[in-house]
């Protein structure tokens, strides 16, 4: 009796087991507090989004397992090791920012798990010392091009001759950033007037403003993200100093105008996609995104549902969801439609794209123009 | 000329961020001088501060005199609260102990109200309780804001110079900082006099913090550390437990800061301040004010 009663224990088990899809875990890297947490929302947000879409046609059931950087690196690796080892997820997508990215990227290069940043911007979170990282994809523009990008703009279509660039020196988005629009700005003929540096936690810039101030430069160049440039936007305008200041996708959130108000209308932004430009992926993306959270995506949560969706993709593709195979496939990824644009990946595992100038009026980002690499 | 205005304009900008140094190291310094200790959770009464004006502007929209009265009375309550809950009950412990409860004290207060329940770990920006205004004075140009921390300091300092020249605390507080043990045999109550001290410190910094986010409007639970810790080091330039040193420490620190970066480079503008400190240290390590007599 009792051997008949396990038997249909195990048929029952069987059964289910070959009727329900096999799990894949996939791990997500987020600054869900802190100073960029809105980032980080619109990320996890357009992450589900994602999964939701593929749940419905994918062949495996994806078990997401959230993990909050804070936008620190101490806290990314500590997520990612905690991924890796507990977890033992088989991909990872993030994480957002390039400072935690770096760091990350090293660990799950050695522990063999494919990555994909959706928005880490630095040349370093794919190469390090001039090897490239195996694992370790994005679906974005690296910063030499939104450096260069920037300064072409500021020279061309601002007329700007002098320039001053304030940056955070802890940080290796607004570092590289900064160094990238620098020489190309020199390069054309600017003058940086001052280049001036701070630490994550100031928020003192009277300072640097006053020495800025006496300079007069066209433009001021602060490549940091949305809470910290409110902040400087202010003092700046405080101190009554009327150049016109420009940054980098970092800028792209609705609290920006919202913390910085009138300091910050008249400024320009690189950023990866605008809502605005007519395509019928990124119009569902929008739409879907609207409707659940109220609100038009920003560049960061589109690039993570792309970043998604090329793991997805690949993992569909793979013979078995084993990370190598799943790391084959990622490779193969070949003009990816998008949210943000056609993906294509080059040698280095960057994302081949365009980067859009966004102007910040009274009611919101507007568009201004497309620049191609 | 045009060096001199800027300097000028360099040297508003450090006497205001000074003034809020100045009052935070002035609750270090009382403390030491009755107590003997540190207490490194000064720089988080100063984040309550700013957290409670934050609350009384966006809750209840109170005007700017209502919230530093608010911000300080809640502020040296709570500091109060924290000197009879954690360090009384050492008082006969030895100082290193007081020394880490401090810091685990500072730890507690940081990390349970970055709680999403509390305050949050993210940053807030800070709504300023009036409209700033610009006066051009030929090139210096020096705002509102300016003028209101300079005066509500000037003022702080005149109460508490009133406090503890002219009141029976604070000259049993002088009292205290000259030999507690003795100042309780002659009869004074030395609890009450200590939870006065960490009362006003906590107090002045509690307007420190409201001074700080209304100059720089952003807040968030992890502010206090940084000049939590400037502070402590303006306390011991100026001699730690010397309260006209804590003062003068606090614009020393706050000009020397601006100006570093103003004519150096904003790079190196943490570490001038840390190697004036050294330097303090190993050549007059009781501080410009402080007597070379041992302390026992």
């Amino acid at each position: 009796m009792k051997r008949i009663f396990l038997s249909f224990c195990f048929l029952f088990f069987f059964s289910i087991n070959s009727y329900a899809k096999e799990v894949v875990k996939i791990g997500l890297i987020t600054p869900l507090t802190g100073d960029i947490k809105t980032f980080g929302e619109s990320t996890k947000n357009s992450f589900f989004i994602a999964l939701e879409e593929y749940a419905k046609k994918g062949k495996y059931e994806i078990k997401p397992i959230i993990a909050d950087d804070k936008n620190d690196p101490t806290e990314g690796t500590n997520a990612v090791l905690k991924l890796i080892t507990q977890d033992k997820v088989s991909a990872i997508i993030g994480p957002l920012t390039s400072k935690v990215a770096i760091p990350v990227s090293e660990i799950v290069n050695t522990n063999k798990i494919p990555m994909i940043t959706g928005t880490a911007t630095n040349p370093k979170v794919t190469i390090s010392d001039g090897k490239r990282k195996k694992y370790v994809f994005r679906a974005c523009f690296i910063d030499p091009f939104q450096g260069q990008v920037a300064a072409n703009f500021a020279i061309k279509d601002l007329k700007a001759k002098t320039a001053a660039v304030l940056y955070d020196v802890g940080n290796d988005y607004s570092k590289g950033l900064a160094e990238f629009f620098k020489n190309t700005f020199q390069k054309n003929k600017g003058t940086i007037v001052a280049y001036e540096s701070y630490q994550k936690d100031d928020v003192d810039f009277s300072a640097l403003i006053t020495k800025i101030a006496i300079k007069k430069p066209d433009v001021i160049f602060i490549p940091d993200y949305y809470n910290k440039v409110a902040l400087i936007a202010k003092q700046i305008r405080e101190k009554g100093l009327k150049s016109t200041l420009l940054g980098g996708d970092g800028w792209d959130s609705p609290e920006l105008l919202k913390i910085a108000g009138d300091a910050i209308v008249g400024s320009y932004y690189t950023n990866h996609y605008s809502p605005d430009r007519k395509d019928p992926v990124a119009d569902a993306f929008i739409k879907k995104y609207k409707q659940k959270h109220g609100n038009v995506p920003d560049a960061l949560g589109a690039l993570a549902y792309d970043a998604t969706w090329i793991l997805l993709n690949a993992l569909d593709r793979a013979s078995r969801p084993t990370t190598e195979e799943i790391l084959k496939e990622i490779e193969k990824t070949k003009n990816h439609k998008g949210v943000t644009g056609t993906i294509s990946f080059d040698k280095n595992g960057d994302a081949i794209k365009s980067t859009v100038i966004i102007k910040i009026e009274k009611s919101g980002p507007k568009y201004v123009t497309t620049v191609n690499p | 000329m045009e060096t001199i205005l800027y300097i000028i304009q360099q040297l508003i900008n450090g006497i205001q961020l000074g003034a809020v140094y100045a009052l935070i190291s002035l609750g270090y310094t009382m403390v030491y001088g009755v107590l003997r200790m540190i207490n490194f959770a000064h720089g988080d009464i100063f984040m309550l501060g700013a957290f409670i004006a934050y609350y009384g502007i966006t809750k209840f929209n109170l005007p700017f005199p209502v919230l530093i009265i608010i911000s300080s009375l809640i502020t040296a309550i709570i500091a109060i609260l924290i000197e009879r809950i954690a360090y009384k009950p050492l008082r006969n412990a030895p100082k290193i102990s007081l020394l880490i409860t401090a810091v685990g004290v500072s730890l507690f207060l940081e990390y349970t109200l970055s709680l999403n329940a509390f305050f949050s770990p993210n940053y807030i920006g800070f709504p300023r309780p009036f409209e700033i205004k610009n006066y051009e004075l030929g090139l210096i140009s020096i705002n509102n804001i300016h003028l209101i921390i300079f005066s509500v300091t000037i003022i702080s300092l005149i109460i508490l110079y009133l406090l503890i020249y002219k009141t029976k605390y604070g000259i049993a507080m002088r009292a205290a900082s000259h030999d507690l043990e003795i100042t309780r045999l002659m009869g004074i109550k030395t609890d009450s006099v200590i939870s006065f001290t960490f009362g006003i410190g906590g107090a002045l910094a509690g307007i420190g913090g409201l001074l700080y986010a209304m100059a720089y409007p952003q807040i968030n639970v992890f502010m206090g550390i940084m000049p939590g810790i400037k502070s402590f080091i303006a306390a011991v330039l100026g001699g730690i437990g010397i309260i006209h040193g804590a003062v003068l420490g606090g614009f020393i620190i706050g000009i020397s800061e601006v100006f570093v970066s103003a004519f150096l480079s904003s790079t190196f503008r943490d570490g001038v301040i840390f190697i004036i400190l050294f330097i303090f240290l190993l050549f007059r390590p009781n501080g410009i004010f402080g007597k070379s007599i041992e302390k026992v």
